[in-house]
């Protein structure tokens, strides 16, 4: 019989801030810029320089820890984490060892219609290490390396979770509600494509029921939530394989390769690494007065589990609409604006999700660039059978693409309504004469015929007249 | 009476009197330089150029009747592990024999300031990790007193140009004895300031929670005025200490009468030289007639200091020296794979000295040995510093000898560290509680070298070291001011 | 019991990147089985319920605010370079790594 197993895995993000300066120096964070040009004599390593700490470095990591329920430590201590690697200008990282700035917390995400609480195991502040550019097609083949220091020494926050969770495609959920959170929080632009938020994963599976973990894989270089979920069903597979084989698991960090969907075996880094931790001395330990937190926590936006409970309360709306509002913070921001001057909340979520995130997504705005009293504007004059709704999707383009207001717009391309028989019944007639066949069909008994004639009549007005007040026209002519 | 054997203060005094000109006194300096260095070997890298363009723009500003500090004009030369800007700065190792930084050092920037002719940068101990500035990379720097003797360490370079009257004021950087033991034997006096008084931004470290900068000087009043200038807070180095920092030299006269002293029993050992012991009490016996307390008082933990020490400093010194990896700055010695780059850069780099440091450093940090090694050293500490708090609630200063005997040999402790080690063992454990101590010159042995006695004073307490070490320089029987440079030639200098 | 610091040598040389000929090694074990006998002699103490002095500053850290400054132009930057390659520093290949001797 073969046996089951269960999967364990616990992740490691590492999240770059978003401050203006480094963590320990004045160099600039801006991202892709020509190599080594934001390096100071604190962030090159050099001989003699010392680090100090950036308040907002700080506050952000704090904000972040709160957001996440970890227990925010009034005193912590930073630390050196000895090893040799050229990306690393001092031959250590300042890290946070055993007294971290954050203890315990957790995320709750949706799993299959249920919720799950993700625990974790702290939160911590550290430096990032430069970037390394390998000659030759990868890492494993290289002849030489580059180094740009301009990303070392830029404030990096690590979310250790427990290991808590049990498949590659959980992995995935928890990692885009954090993202979702992480990105109300505003502590970083969570962009994994340049690297500010990345992460590792150590995985091991366990005979089901058993409690002790097994022997774990750290699986490393994975570039999307894509490629964590499939990196890890990959790992769980290939475990499975070799444990229902009776083989045993290589405690090993690995690579997971894009390219060949696999994840491979990283030569050269010593398996167990001896980091020598030890207090740093240029750095007195970390004390935040409990002002200093309760300050964070006040200037904490709502965060999207509360606004989505809220958004179903308050504005009516289903499950569905509620997450789609919350997973995007500026998106529901816009809904929130808008639904102060419109009270059909379900109507305006309709045109936000449809027609407006169309044009969006066509016209590659953000939604912070639409003024939400437009929104609301269009569909007053639609509801008020000024507009058409044609005329109203029409609008909306307009609208997202030049900020124009669509009373304006109405004014300006002369797109109001058009309406009553005198102005109605010439185009009708015109095309009851242009459509005689139609006209039969409709006499015979064929209800579609007369949508025909309305969209041809519609079509003569630009679509500028109302549909029903055609049909009653065209059927009242032709009966 | 020339110019370069007179005092900074004096100097000071003759330039802003415009007696004399920036120049002039340079000038003087560097003639006396071009003389007895050769015999001594106490630069590793001259700055004549620089120091004449310095005097010559201070020279300006004095005549443009800008109002200058008491010392502007007055030349200093600086160990070789503060960085200096465009100049090659070394530590006295392979490592970084071609390293030229792109930044001053807070203590530069502050010399710079005041206009300060820099006359060069003077040789040490390789790291600052030594006691007689044989573990120099590139050669062994000379007693003034007795050639064939260590000038001390680890900067024994910038105590030996004060001493041999080649700049009137010197920097060095103070670990665990490094500028009190060697000015112990020169004959001169140095000051370890109180941990956080003086900026650490662009000393090299060696153990960053022991380092820290301060002055050799002929007298107690040169010492007070450069201390004037490098002393108070330092927004690029977090362990700098806010507190405000008196006018040293204006407190120099004050009142010494009714002090309470302790004479550290350890630091009088029986085992030390008698004479190093009895120009300490000397020293002592004219604190008392002038109407101090005198007491005896017992530092146990001494002898464990030694350990502690030796442990914390190699433990922070292992990962100090990390960065130097060949890849950004300094020595590469090449290789097919970055590890092997890594490890031949620094078999090559590194000295003997700084090796061994590395090696017990990066094993009491390591696994299985980090509780009962190094934690065990920090908890020591902790006692250490009690130690002294109790003892600061009975009295206002410790004296004992600074170094158990005058200056030895040069090469007499090279084959054995430990012993090389214990030659610190007055000056660790109040730098492992980060107390300001200086050293003052207590008479010349019978054989004809200089010894030392150590003030220990409480935390920013420099001010006192000084009014006490300005008071014994008057009451205590002259000394000969400086050494007589013995040359080969057979000429006294 | 004595500290015999030999089979500790190349672990230790290993971690902290140093290459050590023979002679080094031999010299290194001798000295360094010395001095951790006289360090050790801190194990002696008791010090239950003692805290460690990380730092004798008791004083909370400083933060500075997040403000850039100017960084080091680039010739700065490089010009301690041992090994460049146009704005780069340049290093060996990080994975041909030998097996470290044992």
């Amino acid at each position: 019989m073969k046996m089951k197993y269960d999967t364990v895995i616990g992740l490691e993000i590492h999240l770059e801030l978003q401050t203006h300066s480094k963590l320990f120096c004045g160099c600039s964070t801006t991202f892709g810029q020509e190599p080594n040009i934001n390096c100071c004599p604190i962030c090159l390593g050099l001989p003699g320089s010392l680090p100090v700490f950036n308040r907002r470095a700080i506050e952000l990591a704090v904000s972040v820890a709160l957001a996440l329920n970890s227990a925010v430590q009034q005193k912590s201590r930073f630390d050196r984490k000895n090893y040799f690697y050229p990306d690393l200008p001092k031959g250590y990282q300042i890290s946070q060892y055993d007294q971290p700035l954050a203890r315990g917390g957790y995320l709750e995400i949706e799993f299959d219609e249920e919720s799950r609480r993700i625990n974790l195991e702290r939160v911590h502040l550290e430096e990032e290490a430069g970037k390394l550019m390998h000659a030759g097609d990868s890492i494993f083949d290289s002849s030489y390396s580059l180094v740009d220091y301009n990303r070392a020494g830029i404030a990096l926050l690590e979310i250790v979770t427990k290991p808590d969770i049990h498949s590659g495609r959980e992995a995935r959920l928890f990692l885009e509600d954090l993202r979702t959170l992480l990105l109300y929080t505003g502590a970083s632009d969570c962009k994994m494509e340049e690297g500010s938020l990345r992460c590792d994963a150590n995985i091991s599976l366990r005979p089901v029921g058993s409690t002790a973990l097994g022997t774990r894989v750290e699986v490393k270089n994975m570039n999307s939530f894509r490629a964590v979920e499939m990196a890890l069903n990959y790992e769980v597979k290939r475990q499975e394989e070799i444990l229902s084989a009776d083989g045993h698991i290589i405690q090993e960090t690995c690579h997971w390769d894009e390219e060949k969907k696999e994840t491979i075996p990283l030569r050269g880094k010593e398996g167990s690494s001896d980091y020598r931790y030890f207090p740093e001395p240029d750095l007195l330990p970390l004390t935040l007065e409990a002002s200093f937190i309760e300050k964070q926590s006040a200037l904490l936006p709502e965060l999207p589990r509360q606004r989505r409970v809220r958004f179903k309360e308050h504005y009516g709306l289903n499950g569905k609409e509620a997450t789609l509002l919350t997973e995007n913070r500026t998106l529901g921001d816009f809904f929130e604006a808008a639904a102060n001057d419109y009270s059909d909340y379900r109507n305006l979520v309709k045109w936000i999700q449809g027609d407006l995130l169309y044009q969006l997504r066509e016209s590659g705005k953000s939604v912070e660039q639409i003024e939400p009293g437009l929104l609301v504007e269009l569909i007053t004059l639609l509801n008020n059978g000024n507009i058409t709704r044609p005329v109203a999707k029409e609008l909306l383009a307009e609208m997202v693409l030049s900020g124009k207001s669509p009373h304006k717009l109405v004014q300006e391309k002369g797109l109001g309504r058009i309406s009553g028989q005198e102005k109605l019944l010439p185009l009708v007639d015109r095309v009851i004469a242009e459509n005689p066949e139609a006209v039969e069909n409709y006499r015979r008994g064929k209800e579609k015929a007369s949508a025909f004639l309305v969209g041809r009549v519609m079509a003569l007005s630009g679509g500028r007249a109302d549909p029903e007040e055609l049909s009653k026209l065209i059927k009242g002519k032709i009966s | 009476m020339k110019l370069y054997e007179k005092t900074a203060a004096d100097l000071g005094r003759l330039f802003q009197k415009k007696e004399v000109s920036a120049v002039e006194v340079v000038r003087s300096f560097l003639d006396r330089i071009e003389k007895v260095e050769p015999y001594l070997k106490a630069f590793i890298t001259h700055t004549p150029a620089m120091a004449l363009e310095t005097a010559n723009e201070i020279d300006n500003r004095r005549m443009s009747g800008e109002e200058l500090h008491p010392l502007a004009g007055v030349p200093i030369a600086i160990k070789d592990n503060m960085c200096t800007e465009g100049l090659r700065t070394t530590c006295a190792s392979r490592i970084l024999e071609n390293f030229i930084p792109p930044y001053d050092a807070a203590v530069v920037g502050a010399l710079k300031r005041v206009g300060m002719p820099l006359l060069g940068k003077t040789n040490m101990d390789e790291f600052a990790m030594g006691s007689s500035t044989e573990n120099s990379a590139f050669f062994t720097t000379r007693n003034p007193w007795d050639r064939e003797r260590v000038p001390g360490g680890s900067s024994g370079g910038s105590a030996v140009v004060v001493s041999a009257g080649m700049a009137p004021l010197a920097l060095g950087s103070d670990t665990g004895g490094s500028i009190r033991q060697p000015a112990s034997f020169c004959g001169l006096i140095g000051l370890r300031p109180t941990y956080g008084r003086v900026s650490r931004y662009g000393l090299i470290a060696f153990a960053s929670s022991l380092d820290q900068i301060g002055p050799f000087s002929l007298t107690a009043l040169d010492g007070a005025l450069l201390m004037n200038i490098i002393a108070g807070y330092d927004p690029l180095d977090s362990t700098s200490l806010p507190e405000s920092v008196p006018d040293y030299p204006l407190g120099l006269e004050e009142d010494v009468k009714k002090l309470r002293i302790g004479i550290i029993r350890q630091n009088v050992s029986k085992d030390f030289d008698p004479e190093v012991t009895a120009a300490v009490m000397k020293l002592v016996s004219i604190l008392e007639e002038n109407g101090a307390e005198i007491d005896e008082v017992s530092l146990p933990l001494t002898d464990y200091g030694l350990g502690a020490y030796y442990l914390i400093a190699p433990a922070e010194a292992s990962s100090n020296l990390g960065r130097y990896d060949g890849v950004r700055y300094g020595h590469n010695a090449g290789g097919d794979d970055i590890e092997s780059m890594f490890s031949r850069t620094r078999g090559e780099g590194f000295g003997p000295e700084v090796k061994r440091r590395i090696m017990i450093g990066t094993y009491a940090l390591s696994a299985g040995y980090f509780d009962a090694f190094y934690l065990q050293a920090m908890k020591v500490r902790t006692l250490i510093r009690r130690d002294y708090a109790i003892a600061f609630n009975r009295f206002d200063l410790l004296v004992g000898a600074t170094t158990p005997t005058p200056a030895f040999k040069i090469g007499e402790k090279t084959d054995d560290p430990l012993q090389m080690y214990l030659s610190d063992i007055c000056n660790i454990t109040d730098a492992l509680a980060g107390l300001p101590s200086l050293s003052v010159p207590s008479g010349l042995h019978s054989n004809g070298l200089p010894m030392g006695t150590q003030l220990t004073a409480p935390a920013f307490q420099e001010g006192l070291l000084f009014k006490v070490a300005n008071f014994l320089e008057q009451k205590r029987d002259p000394l000969p001011r400086w050494p007589r440079v013995e040359l080969p030639e057979g000429g006294l200098q | 019991m004595a500290i015999d610091f030999a089979e500790e040598v190349d672990h230790v040389a290993h971690l902290a990147r140093l290459t050590l000929d023979w002679e080094e090694k031999v010299r290194m074990a001798e000295q360094l089985s010395k001095i951790l006998e006289t360090a050790r002699r801190v194990q002696e103490l008791d010090t239950t319920g003692i805290e460690p002095t990380a730092h004798v500053i008791t004083l909370p850290a400083v933060l500075r605010e997040d403000l850039t400054r100017p960084s080091l132009p680039l010739n700065r930057v490089l010009q301690n370079a041992p090994t460049r390659q146009k704005d780069f520093f340049r290093v060996p290949s990080i994975t041909a790594v030998k097996q470290v001797e044992e």
